[in-house]
């Protein structure tokens, strides 16, 4: 359910004066700030190459930014990648733009699903119900079929695929949600069905939601608000 | 009985030769899933024909067997496919042509390739300007190679002073007019675009999309693979849809995204999907291809099936010319995908036709 007194409550995402960049390049992030309040939805838009994907790995706590801070829900990030707390790092949930290379391709569509929980240690690395439990819901929701889910990366389509990687990225309940690129590789149909399923996720939960992109009519569609990153930079 | 659309398609293809003509072109593959052999039907009883000057666009869901479709006209099937039907290319069957015909006289110079991602179709350790001079001296006779590199850059936009540079160096879009570049060297009648705008942003998509109908209005013929509706609204005649390896409907790009839209409830469907438009997801997902129902494919996903189609797979343009449906929409009592309310009737001699159509499909 969403939170009641949700004004009162500390933004889900805080960006301040982000800088970000690569070793021995110009940063590709300057002095960027941005708030996502809870359960909003803000997209942000921006031609190939602008940076808007290193601002959502900082967003995810996955680059450590040059200067700046970052606070989730209030707190501020103290450590990035594996040094990242794990209440904060489990509290992103994250969408990459190509489900294959963001896939083990050892692992059947429903532990792909599950590995964060194994991860985590949410629930027992061999419980099988528990896990299924979790699982089954999330995979009819994204409009996975049971005997997909038995099925490894090279067995499925892309669309199937990011159906399986959006529902990984919901399976710890995030209370952010990170998509990057995430339509850019599907068909017209794989896509309303993927924001569909995100939506409800989100009416549900009440949980914030970044869109990085530069499709402007799904953004624009999609997202409560829509930044240009070029602006958000100047 | 045949609308003033499809009358004009029809004299489209047949008034002036063909330069590809596809009939039930039909491809499947033998894989082992499970400890047994089963048949993969990735295209079946496919049929199109692409006239000088025309751009098709064959659109549909990942999966669906596009892909397919080119790697059989361009020879590139793995062995264990199994090709029948035929596509005829300047009097030579590319379906039954071996390897020294398809090397020697169709690859590159009767058909260009339009890469999906270019940056992986160059060879990353040469120049643009290494790779062109090579394909030149391969596929033409020309004397003086470096006029001719020059010119082969020119007609793809390629700018000059950028090619002694290496793929890694280009930003996308010129690594995509480096290619192009390359498939148009021979100056092949038929270039097949396997979907040339995968990946890239939309300023990136509007300049590609442009490109390629500029090559179509120099004359040459597109075959465009694409998921990009958007794309292909910008430069097709034409657009094939495909589902589960069968076209399931032909139209005019205009009729296609204009009014009335396309009469396939799965075309009607993919459109309704758009961001533009009610963005409401087709339900369910496309069958495995392995796995087809017994009657239209898209039946258990369709809004209009009845028991017909369960058991019986509707074919296209029969008996009448239409959509591979059993119920298509009437596209005269059907507004556009946002379902305004209905515009009044015009033209009843139209109306005749929808009439006589939905009384023969059903």
């Amino acid at each position: 359910m969403p939170p009641e007194n949700a004004a009162e409550m500390p933004p889900a995402l805080e960006l301040l004066a982000i800088h970000a960049g690569y070793p021995g390049l110009k940063p590709v992030v300057r002095d960027v700030s941005l708030t996502i309040g809870r359960g909003e939805s803000v997209a942000l838009l921006g031609p190939s190459g602008c940076g808007k994907s290193t601002l959502a790995r900082v967003s995810a706590l996955l680059h450590r930014p040059e200067s700046g801070e970052v606070l989730l829900a209030g707190k501020p990030a103290t450590g990035w990648r594996y040094r990242a707390s794990r209440a904060q790092r489990t509290s992103v949930g994250l969408v990459f733009q190509q489900p294959r290379a963001a896939a083990d391709p050892r692992l059947s569509l429903a532990d792909l699903i599950a590995e964060p929980l194994r991860a985590a240690k949410v629930v027992a690395r061999r419980d099988r119900d528990a896990i299924d439990r979790k699982v089954r819901p999330l995979a009819e929701r994204v409009g996975l079929t049971p005997d997909l889910l038995t099925r490894r990366p090279h067995e499925v389509s892309d669309g199937q695929l990011q159906r399986a990687c959006v529902a990984r990225a919901l399976v710890l309940g995030p209370s952010l949600l990170i998509c990057d690129e995430m339509t850019a590789m599907l068909d017209a149909s794989t896509t309303a069905a993927l924001v569909a399923a995100v939506e409800e996720y989100r009416a549900e939960s009440g949980a914030a939601l970044l869109a990085v992109g530069h499709d402007r009519p799904l953004l624009a569609r999609w997202c409560s608000r829509v930044h240009d990153y070029a602006a958000l930079v100047a | 009985m045949t609308s003033p659309v499809e009358k004009r398609m029809e004299e489209r293809t047949e008034e002036h030769a063909a330069v590809l003509s596809v009939r039930g072109l039909t491809v499947s593959f033998a894989v082992r899933r499970d400890g047994a052999w089963r048949d993969v039907a990735a295209v079946t009883d496919v049929a199109f024909g692409l006239a000088p000057g025309e751009c098709l666009a064959l659109v549909g869901e990942s999966g669906c067997g596009k892909s397919v479709l080119a790697s059989a006209l361009l020879g590139l099937l793995p062995g264990n496919a199994d090709v029948s039907g035929s596509a005829l290319l300047d009097g030579v069957d590319l379906l039954a042509a071996d390897e020294a015909t398809l090397a020697g006289r169709i690859r590159g110079r009767r058909v260009g390739l339009i890469p999906q991602s270019p940056a992986n179709h160059l060879t990353p350790v040469r120049t643009i300007r290494s790779q062109l001079a090579e394909t030149v001296r391969e596929l033409t006779p020309h004397a003086d190679r470096q006029a001719a590199v020059l010119d082969a850059a020119e007609r793809a936009l390629f700018p000059a002073d950028h090619l002694d540079r290496y793929p890694h160096e280009l930003s996308g879009g010129l690594a995509q007019r480096a290619a192009t570049a390359l498939a148009l060297v021979a100056d092949a009648p038929l270039l097949l675009a396997d979907e040339p705008t995968t990946g890239l942003d939309r300023d990136l998509v509007d300049r590609t999309a442009a490109e390629l109908r500029r090559l179509v209005d120099a004359g040459r013929s597109l075959l465009l693979i694409t998921h990009d509706l958007t794309a292909a609204e910008q430069v097709a005649d034409r657009v094939a849809v495909m589902y589960a390896g069968r076209i399931a409907e032909i139209a005019d790009a205009a009729t296609f995204f204009g009014a009335p839209g396309p009469r396939h409830p799965y075309a009607r469907g993919l459109l309704d999907a758009l961001p533009t438009r009610a963005f409401t997801p087709i339900p369910g997902m496309p069958p495995t291809l392995d796995d087809l129902p017994p009657g239209c494919a898209f039946a258990p996903r369709c809004p209009s099936a009845t028991a017909v189609c369960t058991t019986e797979i509707p074919l296209l343009n029969t008996p009448s010319p239409g959509p591979a449906c059993h119920h298509p929409a009437d596209p005269h009592t059907l507004t556009h995908p946002t379902d305004i309310p209905s515009p009044p009737k015009k033209n009843s001699g139209l109306s005749v036709y929808a009439v006589g159509e939905s009384a023969d499909a059903t």
